[in-house]
């Protein structure tokens, strides 16, 4: 029957296969935890923020792929390190010197990132280098899983917690200074969370690949809503609808799964900037043929 | 006033200078400012006023000398409405509910009494009812507005407003003016940045004017005169690049 056809297609591969299921949940955790951070992140124009960190991830990352193999605990810890170390050293030149944070934040990534490939190179080879950078839906064992599901919970828990705050600051950060506010504080801790984050989803996903996952589905539910806590919805239910579409793509065309994810989040983006209801091109072109009477 | 007198001023200044790349954007200014009255700082374009503001609310903290801020007095400060971010994603309550951080901080939530003062705040500066539009629709003089019922709410004793009227139409203007009568009665410390001498001249007590240096602090008639104003002016273009360095410093 044509629809049992269909119905298998589409369900089949998380129904058989344990590792598709873990990578489906590890996708969709990720895109709970990571929508309100793109969020913010696209409203605080720190887009290219959550790349720079993707790749200063890399020789932490790398280091401890060098000095373990390829370790779940090492890696991680190595790439967490790394990454603050970037964001740290950035920070610091930014405010001790009159450079602005997205030349000092690129400055050091590409460092990073040279240093990461280079020592990646003195181990391993093409192949360790593309896993690391892309990741593998085959590298999400329950240890991994465990790791996305618990730097999840960590980051709506936090985010929960510190909202106002993160809100307040974004907009306007001179009040929160004048009112004696922790403002540092929600920088860091975005900082800290995105890191996390990337670290998290770089065995499923890759360094380069998990910022996908973070950016897209933000960037594209700007183009559908107005408030900030619908925004993150959307986001969140874009990246965990683009997570099983890139699956299923990456199973049937035998493909890799970190681009599959993120070119259905892309697919999804480019359907935003012409559709959206508030500011897509189209709509709004239609929308400048009509007006309200007040 | 002023540059020496003011027993028990809120804010007193002691010798303030801020730099910016060596060259004094504010230079060793001290005095007081008189507790309960209302303070004009005037100056040519590039004078130090906003810069002046900006250390006074604690956000210059490069600065040398001393700002000496009574702890007991709570601070407001208005800066230029450039600095929000318009593009975020805000209603106009919850932007002025931020002036009750003081009580909720980062997490208490608001009540119910809270959300009246939000509305009541907003009807003092004639927005009433548009607690629920996003910031990004208003338009620049409705967002001053908006600012204004934050300052309100903040209930401060020391109260900052760097250029509260530029771009503003002129019955938002008078609007925003008539709080000022009403800081003063309650005997709140207003400093603001201004550059309609008409308006400092009916509706503040005392002046401090300012090109880069003080040419005068005191009331506002014996400042607002021709002389000092030609003085301020002259100071202000008196820019040299290869200024030598200050003795005093």
């Amino acid at each position: 029957m044509p629809g049992g056809v269909n119905m298998d297609l589409l369900l089949a591969p998380f129904t058989e296969m344990a590792f598709m299921r873990r990578a489906l949940v590890a996708a969709a955790a990720l895109a709970l935890g990571t929508a309100p951070l793109g969020c913010l992140l696209v409203l605080r124009r720190m887009s290219l923020v959550g790349d720079a960190m993707a790749h200063a991830v890399l020789p932490g990352a790398a280091a401890g792929f060098l000095l373990a193999g390829l370790s779940l605990p090492a890696m991680s810890l190595g790439g967490f390190v790394a990454a603050l170390a970037v964001a740290a050293a950035a920070g610091w030149v930014t405010r001790v010197t009159p450079q602005r944070e997205d030349a000092s934040f690129a400055a050091f990534y590409l460092i990073a990132l040279a240093l990461g490939v280079l020592l990646v190179s003195m181990r391993g080879g093409a192949v360790d280098l593309m896993r690391m950078l892309f990741g593998s839906v085959l590298a999400v064992d329950d240890a991994a899983l465990l790791m996305i599901a618990g730097c999840t919970a960590l980051t709506l828990a936090t985010l929960a917690v510190f909202w106002r705050l993160l809100v307040a600051e974004s907009v306007d950060p001179q009040f929160l200074r004048s009112v004696g506010a922790p403002g540092w504080l929600a920088h860091a801790l975005l900082i800290v969370l995105l890191v996390a984050n990337l670290v998290a989803g770089f065995h499923a996903l890759g360094t380069l690949m998990a910022v996908g996952l973070l950016m897209l589905p933000a960037a594209s539910a700007r183009f559908w809503v107005a408030g900030l806590p619908a925004m993150c919805a959307l986001a969140a239910a874009l990246g965990i609808a683009a997570s099983y579409a890139g699956l299923l793509l990456s199973y049937h065309a035998e493909l890799p799964s970190g681009p599959c994810i993120v070119l259905a989040c892309g697919l999804a983006y480019v359907a935003s900037v012409l559709l959206g209801r508030r500011d897509g091109i189209l709509t709004s072109r239609w929308r400048l043929r009509r007006h309200r009477t007040a | 006033m002023s540059a020496t007198g003011g027993v028990g001023s809120p804010l007193v200044l002691h010798d303030l200078t801020i730099s910016h790349r060596g060259h004094p954007a504010v230079h060793h200014l001290s005095g007081r400012f008189v507790p309960g009255g209302l303070t004009a700082v005037v100056g040519p374009n590039g004078a130090g006023k906003s810069t002046l503001l900006a250390a006074l609310a604690g956000s210059r903290p490069d600065h040398q000398g001393r700002i000496v801020r009574d702890p007991a007095q709570r601070l407001a400060w208005l800066p230029q409405a450039a600095a929000i971010d318009r593009g975020f994603p805000m209603q106009v309550q919850e932007l002025v509910s931020l002036g009750l951080w003081h009580r909720t901080g980062a997490w208490r939530r608001l009540r119910a009494d809270d959300h009246a003062r939000i509305e009541q705040a907003l009807s003092a500066v004639g927005l009433a009812g548009c607690g629920s539009r996003w910031i990004g629709e208003l338009s620049a003089g409705q967002l001053q507005r908006v600012l204004f019922a934050r300052v309100l709410l903040q209930d401060a004793g020391i109260i900052l407003l760097d250029e509260p009227f530029n771009a503003i139409d002129a019955r938002t203007t008078a609007d925003l003016l008539a709080l000022l009568p009403r800081w003063r009665t309650e005997g709140r410390t207003v400093i603001a940045v201004l550059h309609d001498l008409e308006q400092v001249s009916a509706h503040f007590d005392e002046v401090l004017l300012l090109a880069r240096e003080c040419i005068a602090w005191g009331p506002t008639g014996q400042v607002l005169r021709a002389e000092h104003l030609l003085h301020a002016r002259r100071m202000a273009e008196a820019w040299d690049e290869q200024a030598p360095w200050c003795r005093a410093a």
